[in-house]
């Protein structure tokens, strides 16, 4: 029983990873830009949520007030900053987002304090399911574990069946060609940033009520993300999808069965999967 | 949030001005002179708000000695340590040799603190810590030069051995990160739980600062120990809590912890901290005198409310005022001195105590239940604690 459960907690623990992740997929694998303001997009997420939830009564209400808000950032951002970088190397992005960062740390710091937050989970979910006599299951865990497969779902249907998703893979393998034949790739890099951040902010807002907000969140979530992304193999969803659900198995029985190697369980699964696969599992090569 | 602006444009405005005066050439100071003292703390990051709680605790007590100390003026330098271990080295030093301090105040971190002890002994200069619990500093690495205002990592976990054991639970698991303070933590409970007859069936630990704790509860509830153990701290502790409760633990396996997991957090907490008992040594409630008018003033002076670490700020101050009082504020005889700081009887808002022959503070340790938004005192759960002071040569 102890097994099935522990199952139970990677995969819970794997899509909520592909959740956190999936936006930087989209940009790193879709644009090519290296965002490493990946985990900020994500503080900004859960801090929205908690301010928004205050001024509202209501994550429900929070959720698509946040997405708008971020994705309106995601846009100006682009539009101001990520946009004039496409044709340089990928140090200068580095070097930006990095800066970003730290311009968003400081940022929260002035303005919501460097305290820790709780965000209540919304009184419908906040039950939670007896499992065995000792343990129960929260309820809202379960949920995370449903959007994310809704999401993956539906950006797979978008990227794979849409003339969007069409536009957006065009430009994502070739994009003089793509815009010689007419597309307006400036407007699908903006469309695909905003997504990203909206994605990141979104995964913010919805693991809030589980992880609380508290300075640093951010820089937590970017290493794990970005090893996603590397093992799932650049520019594939799927890959994602697939890497993080297995860093989720390696992560979790690393830690019941080789506590004192847990904390490099990870790390030697990506080794392991670069030195057989140097593009990532579903990489390009 | 703009207390806290102002008062770091103004330590930076402090900072770039004593610069100035390091490159004009100074007299031999005389004993007049003002004293200098160097702040290395965290203003910015994740110990942003405990950085800020010791300056002020410092600074109130400074005030109510009519801004001396041992009858001297004061001239602050102020270093932001970023609490970042990899610059801890050049900050400290930059004090030291550049600003000429006379002593050094700081830090939180006990990556950053193990650094500055290591520029002490090197340099010989005064070191007070007002926070971090590194074991080592006023253990093997302790020094005649360098004393702690605030606790050693295995104080406030020391008594929890006893608490748990009163309580009838005789199988335990603990639960940190694979840190210091954690594992030193850990370490002193078991010392004093395994001591009484009582055992711990299972230590486990987690990266720092990893959170995902959900495979851990997992095992507890299988192994269904009489109790749980953990040392957690800031978001960590809140996500804990959060998690043990939503498991549906919290009213099955009673949990336990270092102070550390209920202070400052406990509005975050909510519901999931309700009940819960730790040790430190402060806490809400003390019914003395001296922490009465000592929260009375610094609320009245800040706005805010004190906490543990404006009280270790504020003792840092006092035991400087009465080492150097008792040595007209001269720091001619450095021997003297020390023994002069070793000496004084600090009258803390925790209570009164004493340094041990290793620099650290010979305290109380109260036994707290959460309750609201407070850590109620229902006790001492254990009666002036000294730390063992391993491998210090000097105890």
């Amino acid at each position: 029983m102890e097994w099935l459960i522990q199952i139970l907690n990677s995969v819970q623990y794997g899509l909520l990873l592909f959740l956190v992740a999936s936006g930087l997929s989209l940009i790193f694998g879709i644009m090519g830009v290296i965002n490493l303001a990946h985990g900020s997009f994500y503080m900004i997420g859960a801090y929205l949520g908690f301010t928004l939830a205050q001024w509202t009564g209501s994550l429900w209400i929070a959720l698509p007030l946040g997405i708008v808000l971020a994705a309106a950032l995601g846009l100006l951002l682009e539009w101001t900053l990520i946009s004039k970088l496409y044709r340089r190397d990928h140090l200068y992005q580095v070097l930006l987002t990095f800066g970003l960062i730290l311009v968003f740390e400081e940022l929260r710091s002035v303005l919501v304090g460097d305290d820790v937050h709780g965000v209540a989970i919304p009184s419908i979910l906040a039950a939670s399911l007896p499992l065995t006599d000792t343990l129960s299951y929260p309820v809202y865990r379960l949920f995370i574990s449903a959007v994310c497969l809704a999401l993956a779902g539906l950006m797979y249907v978008v990227l794979q069946t849409t003339r969007l998703g069409a536009n957006i893979r065009a430009c994502a393998s070739n994009p003089e060609m793509a815009q010689s034949l007419g597309l307006d790739i400036r407007w699908i890099h903006a469309l695909v940033f905003a997504a990203g951040v909206a994605l990141a902010a979104f995964a913010g807002m919805i693991a809030a009520p589980v992880s609380s907000v508290f300075p640093g969140m951010g820089n937590q979530v970017l290493i794990i993300c970005f090893v996603v992304v590397v093992i799932g193999g650049i520019g594939s969803l799927k890959g994602a999808l697939v890497a993080a659900l297995l860093i989720g198995f390696v992560d979790t029985f690393g830690k019941v069965l080789f506590p004192e190697f847990a904390g490099v369980a990870v790390y030697l699964l990506m080794a392991v999967v670069l030195l057989f696969r140097p593009s990532g599992l579903f990489g390009r090569t | 949030m703009t207390t806290r602006r102002k008062f770091v444009q103004g330590a930076a405005a402090l900072a770039s001005a004593s610069a100035i005066g390091a490159l004009l050439p100074t007299p031999a100071r005389a004993q007049s002179a003002k004293l200098r003292i160097g702040m290395m703390l965290p203003y910015t990051g994740t110990f942003a708000a405990l950085g800020t709680a010791i300056t002020q605790g410092f600074n109130l007590a400074v005030d109510e000695n009519a801004g001396k100390l041992g009858g001297r003026d004061i001239e602050y330098f102020t270093v932001d340590d970023e609490s970042e271990p990899a610059k801890a080295t050049d900050n400290a030093n930059k004090l030291v040799q550049r600003d000429k301090v006379d002593v050094l105040v700081g830090t939180v971190h006990s990556g950053v603190v193990m650094a500055m002890v290591k520029v002490a002994r090197d340099s010989g200069a005064l070191l007070v810590i007002p926070n971090a619990g590194a074991n080592a500093a006023t253990g093997s690495q302790c020094a005649p030069n360098i004393f702690r205002t605030s606790f050693s990592n295995w104080q406030p976990a020391h008594p929890m051995g006893k608490v748990m054991y009163d309580k009838g639970h005789r199988k335990v698991v603990t639960l940190t990160w694979k840190y210091g303070a954690g594992e030193e933590s850990v370490e002193s409970f078991k010392e004093a739980f395994t001591k009484l007859g009582g055992s711990v069936v299972k230590e486990m630990y987690l990266p720092f600062p990893n959170v995902e704790f959900q495979p851990f509860l997992t095992e507890i509830a299988s192994l269904r120990p009489d109790a749980v153990f953990v040392f957690f701290a800031g978001g960590g502790a809140v996500k804990f809590t959060k998690d043990y409760m939503a498991a549906g633990l919290k009213d099955k396996i009673p949990l336990y912890g270092s102070g550390f997991l209920t202070d400052g957090t406990l509005p975050a907490q909510g519901a999931s901290a309700q009940g819960l008992l730790t040790t430190l040594h402060y806490g809400d409630g003390i019914d003395n005198a001296k922490n009465k008018q000592f929260r009375f003033a610094y609320a009245k002076k800040f706005g805010v409310q004190a906490d543990v670490y404006a009280v270790q700020g504020y003792d840092a101050a006092l035991l400087l005022a009465g080492g150097l009082t008792a040595v007209k504020g001269s720091f001619g005889e450095r021997s003297a001195l020390y023994s002069a700081l070793e000496k004084v009887k600090v009258d803390s808002p925790r209570g009164p105590w004493v340094m041990s022959k290793a620099h650290n503070p010979i305290q109380d340790i109260y036994l707290r239940r959460v309750d609201g938004n407070a850590n109620e005192v229902i006790g001492v759960a254990w009666k002036a604690l000294e730390d063992p002071a391993r491998g210090c040569k000097m105890a």
